[in-house]
């Protein structure tokens, strides 16, 4: 029988890649070929799906993107055997997108089928947890303390202490919450994983719940990715008939039980607070902390909120060891971070990365540049309430204390690229609009100061008082600063300052040229 | 495609009750409920707060607040089109915009035979092969100005 690889990513069926992957499992029965379709989650390599590929001597060779009518000459060359095709893009490996990542918490994605706990064994899938129930839970906690793990859901808090804290709470229930709401625009690293690889997520919130007595989780997984849903779903029950999960975890005397629940639309639910009362049944509000969720958390009870990121990469630490982690990176930001390079760039997709390489590089030398060709013009780094960048600050490395300083995010690695069409005044409006949206309702600034901010970005795009209404803008924006609860309404600041002051001659006139004009 | 069934309150009872017992099971029920009636119907909203030991007006807060929840049934098909930045990046507003215009529509409306409902939403995670759609649950990414028109004409 022979392997085809072909992903089940949502943004590779997006393109086409369950048409394909029913055509040569219906072209090999045609031509009387044994041909076993193994669903794998995606390589990242957006611009190349769907990618196809085959087992060779040499390693996996890969097709891609394949088109609805390749199917038939690809037999014809016989690409089973890894022959050249004109779609061939050789050792899917070599590919050099793919050989300059650091592939740690994707290091299976797209290689294993995603839903075969016996693929996952033999790529060290679960030597992690069998790791920390021989390390016990203090050892556990102290190994992800030492890999010097920060959040990947935006905040960049230590993981390791957020453990720490949940740990040490005494209590008859806790509980561990994974955090896969992702709603920040240019990111899909959570959906990739929980498509390509959900048992490392079910692996990393089971070695969670014994390294702070916890026995039972939930997944948020938002509403908008209903290919994730389906595949964690799947693998949760094939982990509880495996016993990955249940009431003996490996025949140990730990006990874990895991739920998906469904998101509903709500942007905000992706801050744990507001995630928390959501999945009580509540109205998706902030609560103003303290109490922190890791002493007062679902239902009262002490509860880590994690990323999917953050929990996805435990398996790692624990299975090659904190240093192992820690290796990679720089300063404080230790490890990989995948980043999500997204929009209007060449080569888009997801490049798992040690911190520290600079910003132009990844647009530049491993995106490709803008899709159109076009100049790239700006990029708005961190999701909606980052910062956007412009050209001449793209040597700025790629990690979290750099970003803080030059009053941007990483946030959840997200990279949208702009080319030259774009117009930054409708950017800063969109921040603003976006916030008022999607804002939980409970601050004045963000509920009411949100929409006034869209009028006065209204005003500034049809060129009336323009200064007056710039100052305006400021002003808000220093409202929304300090008088949010919250990160939408005090990030909205970010986009919308960073694009008037890079890019002023998107924001009415310049001055001196309306006063020439009069 | 999506269905959308007239009340009926035996089967909302059924999908109360496949769900009663979870941890705040109200989120659960909501989605059960909009999968079988296309909907959240209002008598819904009277019927959970009396099943859940709610009020009215705490149940209607929580419907209303999330932007999945629909108070009006759906056409026959669902088209979601991504409105956030990285498809901006690619044109996905102007392509909305001629769409909606050739169809003398708004967001969250509904043609009037009832074939079609075109929603936006914020990110659908197909930034990398923007802009994206999803079609009564089906992504599809690299949706240009006329793909946009032949999928919203084709979905019959
Ligand atoms: C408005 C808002 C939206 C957020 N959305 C997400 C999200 O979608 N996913 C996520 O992991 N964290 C999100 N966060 C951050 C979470 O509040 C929290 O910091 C995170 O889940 C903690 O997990 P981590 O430490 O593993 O990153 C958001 C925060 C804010 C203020
Ligand atoms: S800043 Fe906005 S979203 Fe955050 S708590 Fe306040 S009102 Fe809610
Ligand atoms: S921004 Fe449109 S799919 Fe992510």
């Amino acid at each position: 029988m022979m392997k085809v690889y072909v992903p089940a990513d949502a943004a590779a069926i997006a393109v086409g890649a369950d048409r394909v992957a029913a055509d040569i499992a219906r072209e090999g029965r045609m031509r009387g070929i044994a041909v076993e379709v193994v669903r794998t989650g995606s390589r990242g390599m957006a611009w190349l799906e769907p990618l196809v590929e085959v087992e060779t001597p040499a390693g996996r060779v890969g097709y891609g993107p394949v088109g609805a009518t390749d199917v038939p000459s690809l037999f014809d060359i016989d690409f089973l055997a890894g022959a050249a095709h004109s779609r061939s893009v050789g050792l899917v490996e070599k590919i050099p997108f793919f050989a300059r990542q650091n592939r740690l918490t994707f290091a299976r994605c797209g290689v294993i089928d995603r839903l075969s706990l016996a693929d996952y064994r033999a790529h060290r899938g679960l030597a992690g947890l069998e790791r920390a129930i021989t390390l016990g839970p203090a050892g556990t906690v102290e190994e992800v303390k030492a890999s010097g793990l920060r959040g990947r859901g935006g905040a960049g808090f230590p993981t390791g202490i957020k453990w720490q804290t949940v740990a040490g709470a005494q209590t008859d229930q806790k509980y561990i919450v994974c955090n896969a709401d992702e709603g920040d625009s240019g990111t899909f690293a959570d959906r990739m994983i929980m498509e390509g690889d959900p048992f490392s997520l079910i692996e990393g919130m089971t070695i969670a719940a014994i390294a702070v007595g916890a026995t039972r989780g939930y997944i948020y997984l938002r509403s908008e990715y209903p290919h994730a849903i389906a595949t964690m779903n799947r693998a949760i029950e094939i982990a509880r008939a495996e016993r990955v999960l249940g009431a003996h975890i490996l025949g140990s005397a730990h006990e874990f039980h895991l739920e998906v629940r469904v998101g509903a639309g709500a942007y905000v639910c992706g801050e744990e607070t507001s995630l928390l009362d959501s999945l009580e049944g509540k109205r998706g509000q902030v609560r103003a902390k303290p109490p922190l969720p890791a002493l007062q958390g679902l239902f009262g009870k002490p509860t880590i909120v994690n990323n999917t990121i953050s929990l996805a990469t435990i398996p790692y630490i624990l299975a090659e060891g904190a240093q192992k982690y820690a290796d990679f990176g720089m300063g404080r930001s230790r490890g990989t971070m995948p980043v999500q390079l997204a929009g209007n760039i060449k080569h888009g997709g997801l490049f798992e990365t040690a911190f520290g390489i600079t910003l132009g590089a990844l647009i530049e030398d491993i995106g490709g540049g803008s899709a159109s060709g076009k100049p790239v013009r700006a990029v708005q780094v961190g999701g909606p309430l980052g910062a956007y960048f412009a050209p001449h600050q793209f040597d700025i490395a790629y990690d979290y204390e750099t970003f803080t300083k030059a009053d941007g995010l990483i946030g959840h690695g997200g990279i949208v690229v702009f080319d030259e069409s774009v117009d930054m005044a409708r950017m800063a409006r969109f921040a603003m609009e976006f916030c008022a949206i999607e804002s939980c309702g409970k601050c004045t600034p963000c509920r009411i100061g949100s929409t006034r901010g869209v009028e006065v970005m209204d005003k500034i795009i049809a060129g009336q008082d323009v200064a007056k209404n710039k100052a305006l803008i400021e002003d808000l924006c220093e409202t929304l600063k300090f008088g949010s609860l919250c990160a939408l309404g005090g990030f909205t600041p970010y986009p919308v300052l960073s694009a008037m002051r890079l890019f002023p001659e998107d924001f009415g006139a310049a001055p001196d040229l309306a006063h020439a004009a009069e | 495609m999506a269905t959308t069934k007239t009340w009926n309150e035996a089967r909302a009872r059924a999908v109360i009750d496949d769900h009663r017992a979870l941890e705040g099971p109200l989120l659960p029920i909501l989605h059960g409920l909009q999968a079988e009636f296309g909907y959240v119907p209002e008598q819904a909203e009277r019927l959970l707060a009396d099943e859940l030991n709610l009020t009215r007006a705490e149940v209607h807060g929580v419907v209303s607040f999330y932007h999945d929840f629909r108070a009006r049934p759906a056409g026959r098909h669902v088209l979601k089109l991504c409105r956030a930045e990285a498809c901006q990046s690619m044109g996905a507003e102007a392509n909305a915009a001629k769409l909606l215009t050739r169809l003398g529509m708004g967001w969250g409306d509904t043609t009037p035979d009832g074939r079609l409902t075109i929603e936006a939403v914020y990110c659908l995670g197909l930034c990398a092969t923007a802009p994206g759609v999803l079609l009564d649950g089906q992504p599809i990414g690299r949706v240009d100005a006329a793909r946009l028109e032949s999928l919203a004409e084709e979905a019959a």
